[in-house]
């Protein structure tokens, strides 16, 4: 039914369809009004059989949720930013225990300085902790892309996290397709777990693993998301023919055939990216297609260069960079395009918060001037940094 | 003579560890140390949680010696539904699993257990958060008052003075001289959780007890059990259950319960023994008696037994 909802609480209720039997809680902006929202659908009854936990920190939010996933019960949680990185030892301890555990990451970036608004930092810093990772460009895509990712999960004992923007998804009003239970119940059946804790099914998890036997083990993790790029496509599917809205995937293409430049880029901002795109192709010659990652883990290589292939050049738009080296989603993607000829340009836009426009994008899009460079960057503030005596400015930039 | 005369009653007062149906839920071919305390600390306490409930037990371990002895793939000593996450979240994992059972309406027990590192340091805001919100969990630390997996560091549980890879004593620096060790069960009764005990493998007979009655208390409980360790201490591997009965007996390890955050019963000591004889058995403490020692400096650990001589009400203070 569509209804007009916060993000956030589209979430809860999309979240809530799915049954988890063990939710649990710990405030941190923006990701906060996700969890208050399941919250208030326990104990209004409308979710039922779920325990609701308010614990004392992330890292004990995402290691309740490991345990109940240990016994054998569908469980979630949410996170964003610090929140992640407070957790960050049991993140790699939930995929590697094969726990299929669903979160969200209302993405924020990371201070210091400290900064509650959006980028990707948060999620490029677990980038290569074994979860799968789905980025959703709209809200209605969030709430499908959680229904999905409980099945893809549980399909290959993985754990997924969702990756919503914070603020410019979590708490915007939109129009969203809430689905019925029932056929929610029918796309996403009762959990049946690989493990759970009683005597009858006992399991011993969680054993030290020697050098004999530890890149082996690594090599099965990295297999099992390999295979997942045949899952989450099978499951996409399976949502398109069950709901009649194509949500989730791999990748998205928009005005890709026959585009001379195709901007690459991952959730929220890429509404703003196929206005801009839009604009330009009304009015130039050159032609511009836009390509959605959706499944950032596992990274879908090929199914990218082929998308990519015909361009002339490919301008990535990404929230996040490494420090002392430059863009991470665009180095990823030249890899892919490598020995193609094909100019690969980083944009790095909207970090912290910074606001990315549609005319900020489409001058951008015409003319980059650099191979790499930041959006809206504010040269007089920086120039000013530099006349301090606190900050020493070595070499030429 | 009467059937009941003590020579004849032996058998109504056995431990779990002595019938034949023994579960042995850590089992024989692990790789602990020979005389180890916390291997025998936790079969005890597992055996009596598992013939309580029937095997209706489910075990979250922390990091540290008893999980790395006890299940290194491809092998597993371990007769129960067993789980190690991380060092720090064992109480955090068992809230989960807890909540799990919960949902699922299973009527299985949940047991947390680590060491006193992994318990009374790194895990403590976990274990803060399952006792705050009395999750159905019974934690039990193995104290073997240090962090011995990474060889013998201090710990918030380790006793003044004593030796350690991070107190190593020098001249006038005594060894471990911070203070007096954190008292995380009377940490666990500030939260007015339902029941806190101290245990010792110096006496299995109260060991079993407590866990036996803990294991069906619905709410969050916690076991601290002194658990020696020849390795860490420095003493003949033969000595460990000697040693832990001789902490008991001198005053420094308190046995006691609590309920609702008050002292219910303590073990009363027959006969006090100065901490100079528990002290001596252990290279740990050999600083404070060797030539080079400082006059009486292991009076400052009679004063600790005497404080809870007194506190917990064992006894008349005899070594002033
Ligand atoms: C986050 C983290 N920090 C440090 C370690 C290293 N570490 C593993 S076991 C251990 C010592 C465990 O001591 P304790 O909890 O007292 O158990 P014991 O080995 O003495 O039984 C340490 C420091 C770790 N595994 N994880
Ligand atoms: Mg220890």
């Amino acid at each position: 039914m569509l209804q007009q909802l916060e993000g956030s609480q589209a979430l809860a209720k999309a979240i809530a369809l799915c049954r988890p039997q063990v939710v649990c809680a710990y405030p941190i902006t923006p990701q906060t009004h996700i969890v208050e929202g399941i919250g208030e659908l326990v104990r209004n009854g409308t979710l039922k059989n779920c325990e609701f936990l308010n614990v004392e920190s992330e890292m004990a939010a995402i290691s309740v949720a490991i345990g109940s996933e240990a016994a054998g019960v569908r469980s979630y949680t949410a996170t964003s930013s610090q929140g992640l990185l407070y957790m960050m030892e049991a993140v790699y301890n939930a995929s590697g225990l094969e726990l299929p555990i669903v979160m969200t990451l209302g993405n924020r970036t990371i201070g210091s300085p400290i900064n509650i608004w959006n980028d990707h930092s948060d999620a490029m810093s677990v980038r290569d902790a074994g979860w799968l990772m789905l980025f959703a460009e709209n809200n209605q895509e969030a709430v499908d892309l959680h229904i999905q990712a409980f099945k893809i999960a549980e399909s290959i004992k993985c754990p997924v996290m969702v990756c919503v923007d914070g603020f410019v998804l979590t708490h915007a009003y939109e129009q969203v397709n809430i689905p019925e239970q029932n056929e929610v119940d029918e796309f996403l059946p009762k959990y049946n777990p690989h493990i759970s804790m009683d005597k009858k099914h006992s399991y011993a998890i969680g054993a030290m693993v020697s050098p004999n036997d530890f890149m082996e083990v690594r090599y099965l993790a990295h297999k099992r998301q390999l295979d997942a790029l045949d899952v989450i496509s099978n499951v996409r599917e399976e949502f398109l023919s069950k709901f009649n809205r194509n949500s989730g995937g791999l990748i998205r293409g928009y005005n890709i055939d026959g585009a001379d430049t195709v901007i690459v880029a991952m959730g929220s901002v890429l509404g703003t990216i196929k206005d801009a795109v839009d604009n330009l192709n009304a009015s130039g010659n050159e032609k511009f297609g836009v390509l959605s990652i959706i499944s950032y883990r596992p990274f879908p290589q090929n199914e990218i260069k082929k998308a990519l292939n015909q361009a002339k050049r490919v301008i990535v738009v990404e929230k996040a960079f490494a420090l002392g080296k430059g863009g991470i989603l665009s180095q990823e993607i030249e890899l892919v395009l490598k020995g193609l000829n094909i100019d690969v340009i980083s944009i790095i836009a909207g970090i912290g918060g910074r606001i990315i426009t549609k005319q900020m994008l489409m001058e951008c899009f015409e003319n980059p001037k650099d191979k790499f460079q930041f959006l809206g960057l504010n040269r007089a503030t920086i120039e000013k940094e530099y006349q301090s005596p606190c900050i020493s400015k070595v070499g030429k930039e | 003579m009467s059937s009941l005369t003590m020579g004849n009653r032996f058998g109504r007062n056995t431990t779990v560890q002595s019938e034949n149906n023994r579960p042995n839920s850590l089992t024989s071919g692990h790789r602990a140390c020979q005389g180890c305390g916390e291997a025998l600390a936790a079969r005890c306490s597992l055996d009596a949680a598992y013939i309580e409930t029937k095997g209706n037990i489910a075990v979250v371990n922390a990091t540290g010696c008893l999980e790395v002895f006890s299940c290194a793939y491809p092998e597993n000593s371990w007769n129960i539904p067993w789980v190690h996450s991380l060092f720090g979240n064992a109480a955090a994992v068992a809230s989960g699993v807890a909540a799990a059972f919960k949902s699922q309406k299973k009527d299985i027990r949940v047991i947390a257990q680590g060491g006193d590192g992994g318990t009374t340091d790194i895990g403590m805001a976990c274990l803060s958060g399952m006792f705050e919100r009395n999750d159905d969990v019974l934690y039990i630390c193995y104290d073997n008052e240090a962090y011995m997996n990474t060889g013998v560091q201090r710990s918030s549980a380790t006793l003044t003075f004593a030796r350690t890879a991070t107190t190593l004593p020098n001249g006038q620096y005594m060894g471990n001289d911070i203070r007096t060790g954190k008292n995380v069960p009377e940490i666990a009764m500030a939260h007015g959780i339902p029941y806190v005990a101290s245990a010792s493998i110096g006496d299995i007979h109260d060991l079993e007890k407590k866990v036996k009655k803990a294991i069906h208390i619905k709410g969050a409980k916690y076991i601290q059990i002194h658990s020696p360790c020849p390795l860490g201490w420095g003493y003949p591997t033969e000595n460990t259950i000697q040693l832990a009965k001789l902490a008991i007996k001198c005053g420094l390890y308190p046995l006691f319960e609590a309920e609702n955050g008050v002292v219910v019963n303590s073990t009363a000591i027959d006969n006090i023994i100065s901490v100079e004889s528990y002290l001596k058995g252990q290279k740990r403490f050999a600083h404070l008696f060797g030539k080079n020692a400082q006059v009486n400096s292991w009076k400052v650990i009679q004063e600790l037994a005497n404080n809870h001589i007194r506190k917990y009400k064992l006894g008349e203070v005899v070594y002033e």
